[in-house]
């Protein structure tokens, strides 16, 4: 039919189709106000939800913060029958794996960035990202069930009595090798919180402008040289935020650590001893809180992990935004 | 001559870093293959759990349970974090969005055992009872930071010349943004939210008192439910050996389904980005 | 039938900066309008003017007259969104939205504003891809994504998507610029075509297109129309020195 007309020569007509004729009639006017609206009632909600969390974690909290205020953070003793409540040991064991794991984990994560960012060949910086990346979605209580089986029973068997044998003057390495226990839950903390730290800082190392390396390079500096001397100082509050940001990270994990921290309420010296972490406590005892208060001083404990991750987190995001800036997103 | 060697030495250390920090994956991705393959057959994936002390049974109670609790995190945290993000990327004034922006980065590492309580004590407590809701709000809430970002960034590259083609069209604002912009970034979103819901399969925590685990299969949405992660959890705690085995097969499962979606969403970013160019 | 657009007294600025200043002409209907001058005169403003594209931008505004076929476009009340329904736009760099089949692309405006009936949309999209002389070489592959196109197909396309929704006037923004010169060729051909339904008015750098497809030219410079007129007799006998000085390469 259209063809007939068009062989006709003349201008082609077509359907009726429904025409704005009356340029006042309104054509979005309300589909536009209903849809800011959503969007906004979206913002909205999400930010309702973050103050939320804190009001709910005070509000629960609110009867064990009454009834023992500050003393909480340096009570030692954890007795839910005598109704003594005290924090410590749990503060204590969440710094002290969390510090064994930065220790290990800070030096391979910005060196592994350093590789991928600046020194590693071209064809290989995908592949080893990718696999760098698969590590960090590995779900905690896979790490944890692996620390249990694998992990463990290699520290009780082989490494701690070695450790033993060779720095036992140190107190650190004193006491019977359970395997479980403090250097478990660090090793395994350093494991999940290395790929992080290679994400994250390789991120702030590529966002140091290629003006940088140019400079160094036309002095006549080897690639490492480059690397020290234009890149990492460039970058250097960004790798801070980065380390941060897994330290962030280690003082939450709750799985995995539960798993291979042997999960006593006491504090100790060594590093074979068992001890005990803010989230483990949560993990294992939320739903045995028989009392009130009990449940109260879990939450009290809850807050105190809280209000941690929120000041690392925030510190952490604030220099890492300050070499790349905020817009492109660090995906974990 | 010097600063050669230092050159190759720190090379050396730089990749033996890399190296050793993939050493784990190996090691672990290996073992669970090792001792968990031979246990994955088809009783795993369909049959209930067995009486405690009795061998065989399966997961699967707990491999519905979190495909429900998937549902209902998705019900939260898609609205709020695709809607989220569309702000983000197209909100003119720029104080809001980096508020917006910041709180979603602190939700991205509070942890996650955190928003398992605020999810008890909105949902579980007024109900007097742990429940699928529960769980599948904590979930979802962890969901919205990484859906968030994600969208932002995607929408962000949708160049802005389609937009001006859709309004020289004569369609109203928000049917550009809908039917055009987000058409044009649904792949880049629908990644996003599989990465999302890769890393929400594997959560035990914020589980652990909210959808609290069940031994039989979901009796409604406002009752206790089964989760994979859960399941792995109490098994490998467990006294039994044959629940061990069992937590090693729910373990490679779970990993081999964070793999496939890592590998799918790489394989989705690359081709994105060959399309924008 | 129509008379066209007629723009009196427009101004244009983006935050303090002016970009238009008191600029008036008549496009006349049925005809092609070609706006020549140099890069950053003003003439791409001038058109996003007409279908209230301009306001889009943060801290831009305008103020005058633009009458479509007798009625203001700026009067109070108007919706822009009706306005573009019968202004179409062209523009620079080919736009076809790269998730939607050819077939798609050209249905968008229409589907896109509620129109569901399938014949009606295959009418509809035959009928635009014949009059951007694209039908021929897509009427197999309707289904193929926009962007498997050359660029010179996809411009083609983005005139079909234009035209589909029957504007009363296609506002072309240097819409060759970008193409080679056998694409640009088939282009000015359609419009000669086109114009028979349409008011055009399109935007060119190149003078020799502006005189080979228009009967009236304008002059832009610096924000200024500098002189409107008769295609033919504005290259031939320009009244203005700076038109003169323009077009025989003596600046631009």
């Amino acid at each position: 039919m259209i063809e007939a007309e068009a062989a006709r020569g003349g201008a082609i007509q077509g359907p009726p189709l429904p025409r704005a004729f009356f340029l006042t009639a309104r054509g979005g006017f309300w589909g536009d106000r209903i849809f800011q609206s959503v969007v906004y009632a979206a913002v909205g909600l999400f930010v309702l939800i973050m103050v939320g969390i804190v009001a709910a974690l005070v509000t629960e909290s609110m009867p064990a913060i009454r009834r023992f205020g500050f003393s909480f953070v340096a009570g030692q003793e954890w007795d839910p029958v005598k109704e003594a409540f005290g924090a410590l040991p749990f503060i204590y064991g969440t710094l002290v794996s969390a510090l064994v794991g930065m220790i290990i984990a800070v030096p391979l994560g910005i060196g592994a960035a350093i590789y991928l960012a600046e020194l590693a060949p071209f064809w290989a910086r995908s592949p080893i990202g990718f696999l760098i990346e698969l590590l960090a979605a590995v779900p905690s209580v896979v790490y944890g069930l692996w620390g249990i089986f694998v992990l463990a029973p290699f520290l009780r068997n082989w490494i701690e009595p070695l450790l033993g044998k060779t720095l036992g003057f140190l107190p650190l390495f004193q006491g019977p090798p359970y395997g479980v226990g403090m250097l478990a839950a660090g090793l395994i903390l350093s494991i999940m919180t290395v790929p992080f730290i290679a994400t994250v800082s390789r991120e702030v190392l590529l966002a140091v402008p290629n003006t940088q390396r140019e400079a160094a390079l036309a002095l006549g500096a080897t690639r490492w040289e480059t690397t020290w001397v234009a890149v990492l100082r460039y970058g250097r509050s960004g790798l801070v935020g980065a380390v941060l940001l897994g330290l962030g990270r280690a003082l939450g994990e709750t799985m995995a650590v539960t798993m291979v921290i042997g999960n006593r309420p006491e504090i100790a010296v060594s590093l074979f001893a068992p001890g005990y972490t803010m989230a483990s406590v949560l993990a294992n005892e939320f739903t045995e809180a028989t009392s009130d208060i009990y449940l109260s001083a879990l939450v009290y404990i809850g807050l105190l992990l809280l209000g941690v991750t929120i000041i690392v987190n925030s510190a952490a995001r604030l220099l890492v935004w300050s070499v790349g800036g905020t817009v492109k997103g660090i995906r974990e | 001559m010097k600063r050669l060697i230092v050159n190759r030495v720190m090379n050396f250390l730089a990749g033996a870093a890399a190296g050793l920090v993939i050493l784990p994956l190996v090691l672990v991705f290996g073992f669970l293959v090792y001792q968990g393959g031979s246990s994955l057959n088809l009783e795993f994936f369909t049959h209930m759990p067995k009486p405690v002390g009795e061998p065989g049974g399966g997961m699967a109670n707990a491999i519905v349970g979190t495909l429900i609790l998937i549902g209902l995190a998705c019900c939260v945290g898609l609205p709020i974090g695709i809607l989220g993000g569309l702000y983000l990327a197209e909100a003119r004034d720029p104080r809001l969005p980096w508020v917006v922006r910041f709180l979603a980065d602190v939700l991205n590492g509070v942890p996650s055992i955190v928003i398992g309580i605020f999810a008890y004590t909105l949902v579980v407590l007024p109900m007097r009872r742990f429940s699928a809701l529960a769980g599948g709000l904590a979930l979802g809430v962890i969901m919205i930071p990484i859906v968030l970002r994600t969208t932002e960034e995607i929408v962000r590259l949708v160049p802005a010349s389609l937009r001006e083609a859709g309004l020289a069209l004569g369609l109203p604002n928000w049917k550009v943004t809908v039917r055009i912009v987000l058409v044009t970034a649904r792949a880049g979103i629908v990644t996003g939210v599989m990465v999302a819901i890769a890393r929400i399969a594997g959560e035990t925590a914020p589980l652990l008192f909210t959808a609290f685990g069940n031994r039989f299969w979901h009796s409604g949405l406002d009752q206790p439910v089964a989760a994979l992660a859960l399941q792995v959890f109490a098994y490998a705690i467990s006294p039994f050996d044959d629940w061990h085995r069992q937590a090693w097969a729910g373990a490679l499962v779970l990993i081999s389904m964070v793999f496939l979606v890592s590998l799918a969403a790489r394989l989705a970013t690359k081709g994105l980005q060959r399309q924008t160019r | 039938m129509a008379d066209g657009v007629q723009v009196t007294g427009l101004n244009a600025w983006f935050g303090a900066r002016q970009v238009l200043r008191n600029v008036g002409l008549h496009a006349p209907a049925n005809g092609v309008t070609a706006l020549i001058g140099p890069s950053g005169c003003g003439k791409s403003t001038f058109v996003r003017c007409l279908n209230r594209m301009h306001e889009v931008v943060p801290g831009a505004r305008s103020t005058g007259q633009v009458l479509l076929n007798g009625e203001d476009v700026y009067a109070p009340g108007v919706d822009p969104v009706m306005v573009r329904r019968r202004i179409g736009m062209v523009f620079q760099k080919p736009n076809p939205f790269p998730t939607m089949s050819v077939f798609d692309n050209a249905a968008a405006g229409l589907r896109l504003a509620g129109v569901r009936d399938k014949d009606t949309l295959h009418e509809v999209v035959e009928r635009a891809l014949r009059q951007a002389a694209l039908w021929d070489e897509v009427k197999d592959e309707l289904h193929k994504s926009g962007s498997s196109l050359s660029g010179g197909q996809q411009q083609r396309l983005c005139i079909a998507r234009a035209v589909a929704v029957q504007p009363e006037v296609l506002l072309m923004d240097e819409p060759c610029s970008a193409l080679d010169p056998i694409a640009t060729a088939k282009i000015e051909e359609l419009i000669l075509d086109l114009k028979k339904e349409l008011t055009i008015i399109i935007v060119t750098h190149n003078m020799q297109q502006a005189a080979r497809v228009s009967e009236w030219t304008g002059f832009f410079l610096m924000g200024e129309l500098i002189e409107f007129g008769v295609t033919r007799d504005l290259f031939t006998a320009p009244r203005e020195k700076k038109t003169e000085d323009y077009i025989t390469g003596r600046f631009g």
